[in-house]
């Protein structure tokens, strides 16, 4: 079986062309992002108010960004009574120093690592290795990706790419089994490391799904228990965090985890919901000695203070990919971005810089299935749009069209230019047109004619009109 | 009750014909239908690639065009939810031009949510003279203007003559997008590639699609690979299932009646009296 990924052209549009015409990957991507994108339209209205429930969701969230100065100082307190300790990190750099610190000063071993997004937005795993620390991933998948070295496909199942055959290779190659496609012998193999693993760590790093300024609480989802591992297990924790991450109340909590698991999987609920409100106590079971929250900046108080804040209420429950038909053409990897699909050509322009993914606002066809996805309610086309115009504005985008647009505007201020700029076209597509229809078009209307014919223009109804008026007064007529 | 016509720019020069039938369904329902002269391009096209102020002053021209319109009417979704979304959010700078376009945003609607949200019209009373086996393509830009796809297929399943059959992935946006199917042209062909396989597998020969720039793409697809199956705007269908009704006398024809009153069946069936007129039948 051919390998589906095989792109590596250096920018978007390329990757993006090379991975559409790749049949292979829209075929993987198509069964799995449609299939979780019919499971959740299938969750949703399992929820009395769907649609009231996503207002709310997005109010709360709304709410807290606006006050998150004063929710990120509670919180932080909050984690501080508790015994916690609590570092703020302005980029990737420095979080990762101070993690790699973290893990240093208790001469830490093994690492023992949860999925998150957030630690791949910041290429943790890279730091801590470059470090000479050992981390491992226990999310199945990322670990399955971790021992293959490649990156997530999607920030909530990150195989989504990776065929169980190649799994079955990789872990005959990598763990020395033998060989089988048989998802259940290869989970138990994975299993096996893992279980070892959780037992002999000394460090766990989570990410947080939300975060409780009330209580100084973090908030995690695992399908496969292995956060809660991470998290209950090694004597020290780490948990990293968006700034974003918080909601005001524990009360808040339940309605972003009916609204996450329906979302990302069509769950009812997630299987293990982990609260970890600071350091193991006296008299508890289990839970680390030491616990540190790394909280992380990373671009997202500038957007915060901008015109795209709506897009940091985001949960990361992966809804906008699934239903998103370009996402289903080309995958995750064509993006080269930590967070693919739409959300992801929203806030990685945001989170970088537009120069450095200014193609992305504009892979997409403004079809408006992940708003209406979204279980936060984000305008991710309207924000698309707006990217389009900042990429316009700051010179990304070719002269040809800027000028372009100029001309489109004088043509369509006038009725008459118009009308004439109607009479030349038809004219124009008659040329070389054959029963009807052109086969080819000149310039950048080539592309449109690589995959489809053009009809020529017929009289335009503008001209039509008289006659049909008169049509209509004899019909009117025939009935007196 | 008054209606002008907001044809679209597609419409104009590619789908006179449905705009034609627009106008004629429109008359045979009792409503007079007026064509504003001057009229262009609401701007999408300009909106869509992110040249707002190019957007915006082709709104703002549009609003004066259609400034003295009672209601506004389009054949196409798309366009539709460009005003009715946009208009107000691109012009929220100065008050009184924000008024303006909430203003032209309350008062334009497509030609389906027309008929069946405004006019309540109960299509089953048509038979279509030919019998078809359709498909239907949702259009994306209805979920701008509140059409579901149970909404739009309620209506088209109760025109009689017509066998439907459900089409996979029908949500799925064909790939059109404007000027994406050109920056963007390989996954654009991929998309309607996609979308002509999935109505292909339907063994329909007619697939129904309200939407302009949709058609433009998806027959384009279909020609390119020689598959024989119609596309059709809604509006072309009820034209000709009245037309051949043939009992024309027995549509209404008050022009002014109240628009939220619901045609009602006439006991044979086909035709239709609005507010209890029956004219000459
Ligand atoms: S933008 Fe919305 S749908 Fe997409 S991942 Fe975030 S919360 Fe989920």
């Amino acid at each position: 079986m051919s390998h589906p990924l095989p792109i590596v052209a250096e920018d978007f549009k390329h990757r993006a062309a090379a991975a559409a015409t790749n049949l292979r990957i829209a075929e993987i991507f198509d069964r799995s992002a449609r299939g979780k994108d019919d499971l959740r339209r299938l969750a949703m209205p399992e929820l009395p108010h769907p649609l009231d429930t996503r207002e709310l969701a997005a109010r709360i969230k709304n709410h807290t960004l606006q006050n998150l100065d004063r929710y990120l100082d509670q919180f932080a307190s909050r984690v501080r009574d508790h015994g916690g300790h609590v570092h703020f990190a302005a980029d990737g750099t420095q979080a990762n120093q101070i993690i790699t610190e973290i893990a240093q000063a208790a001469s830490a071993g093994l690492i023992v690592k949860s999925k998150s997004m957030v630690s791949e937005e910041i290429e943790l795993n890279h730091a801590l290795q470059a470090a000479g620390l050992n981390v491992l991933e226990t999310d199945l998948g990322e670990y399955i990706l971790q021992l293959a070295g490649e990156k997530p496909s999607h920030i909530v199942t990150p195989m989504a790419h990776k065929p169980k055959e190649e799994v079955g290779q990789l872990f005959a190659a990598k763990l020395g089994i033998p060989y089988t496609d048989d998802p259940t012998a290869l989970t138990k193999a994975a299993r096996k490391v893992l279980r070892e693993s959780f037992r002999a760590a000394d460090m766990g790093i989570i990410g947080a799904n939300f975060a409780v300024a009330e209580t100084g609480t973090v908030v995690i989802v695992t399908n496969e228990g292995n956060g809660r591992f991470c998290s209950s297990r090694p004597r020290l924790l780490v948990c990293l965090m968006g700034m974003e991450k918080l909601v005001p109340q524990l009360k808040h909590v339940p309605i972003y985890l009916k609204l996450l698991a329906k979302s990302a999987t069509g769950q009812r609920i997630t299987c293990y919901t982990s609260m970890i409100t600071g350091p193991k106590r006296a008299g508890d079971f289990d839970g680390p000695e030491e616990f540190h929250v790394v909280i992380l900046d990373n671009g997202r108080s500038h957007v915060l203070a901008g015109e795209y804040r709506d897009a940091l209420r985001c949960i990361r429950c992966g809804a906008c990919l699934n239903a998103c038909p370009i996402y289903r053409k080309i995958g995750g990897h064509a993006y080269d971005a930590t967070y693919p699909g739409p959300i992801g050509s929203v806030i990685s322009p945001l989170f970088t810089s537009l120069a450095t993914y200014a193609d992305l606002p504009s892979a997409c066809s403004l079809c408006g299935a992940c708003l209406e996805a979204c279980p936060v309610r984000i305008d991710l086309p309207t924000q698309l749009i707006h990217l389009r115009s900042d990429v316009n504005k700051d010179g990304h985008s070719p002269l040809s069209w800027r000028l372009g647009f100029k001309g489109w505007k004088l043509g369509m201020s006038s009725g008459l230019l118009y009308r004439l700029g109607a009479t030349f076209g038809r004219w124009f597509m008659k040329i070389g047109a054959r029963d009807g229809w052109k086969h080819k078009l000149p310039a950048t209307g080539g592309i449109w004619t690589r995959y489809r014919d053009v009809p020529v223009m017929p009289k335009p109804f503008h001209k039509r009109w008289a006659d049909l008026q008169k049509e209509l007064d004899e019909e009117g007529k025939d009935e007196r | 009750m008054r209606v002008s016509l907001f044809v679209t720019c597609l419409s104009d020069l590619y789908f006179p014909e449905v705009a034609e039938s627009v106008v004629r369904v429109l008359h045979r329902l009792g409503i007079a239908c007026d064509f504003p002269a001057g009229q262009t391009c609401c701007g999408q096209p300009a909106l869509n690639s992110g040249y707002l102020d190019e957007a915006r002053t082709v709104a703002r021209r549009m609003i004066d065009v259609f400034a003295d319109a009672e209601t506004v009417v389009t054949p196409s979704g798309s366009c539709c939810a460009t005003v009715r979304e946009y208009f107000p959010h691109l012009l929220k700078a100065d008050p009184a031009e924000h008024r303006r376009a909430q203003a032209m945003a309350a008062k334009t609607f497509e030609f389906t949510e027309f008929l069946q949200k405004r006019l309540k019209v109960d299509w089953s009373r048509w038979d279509l003279p030919y019998s078809a086996v359709a498909t239907f393509h949702y259009s994306c830009h209805n979920r701008g203007i509140g059409m579901s796809p149970d909404d739009i297929l309620g209506l088209v399943r109760q025109f009689r003559g017509l066998k439907y059959r459900s089409l996979v992935k029908t949500e799925q946006c064909c790939g059109f997008g404007g000027t994406f199917a050109v920056k963007f042209g390989e996954i654009s062909g991929a998309m309607v590639q996609d979308k002509i396989a999935c109505v292909k597998a339907t063994g329909a020969d007619t697939l129904i699609c309200n939407d302009g720039g949709c058609t433009l793409n998806i027959i384009g697809a279909l020609h390119r690979e020689g598959v024989n199956i119609q596309v059709k705007h809604v509006a072309s269908m009820l034209d000709e299932a009245m037309k051949a009704g043939n009992n024309r006398q027995l549509y209404a024809r008050r022009a002014d009646g109240p628009a939220t009153v619901p045609l009602h069946s006439c006991s044979c069936g086909h035709g239709v009296t609005a507010a209890g007129g029956g004219g000459a039948g």
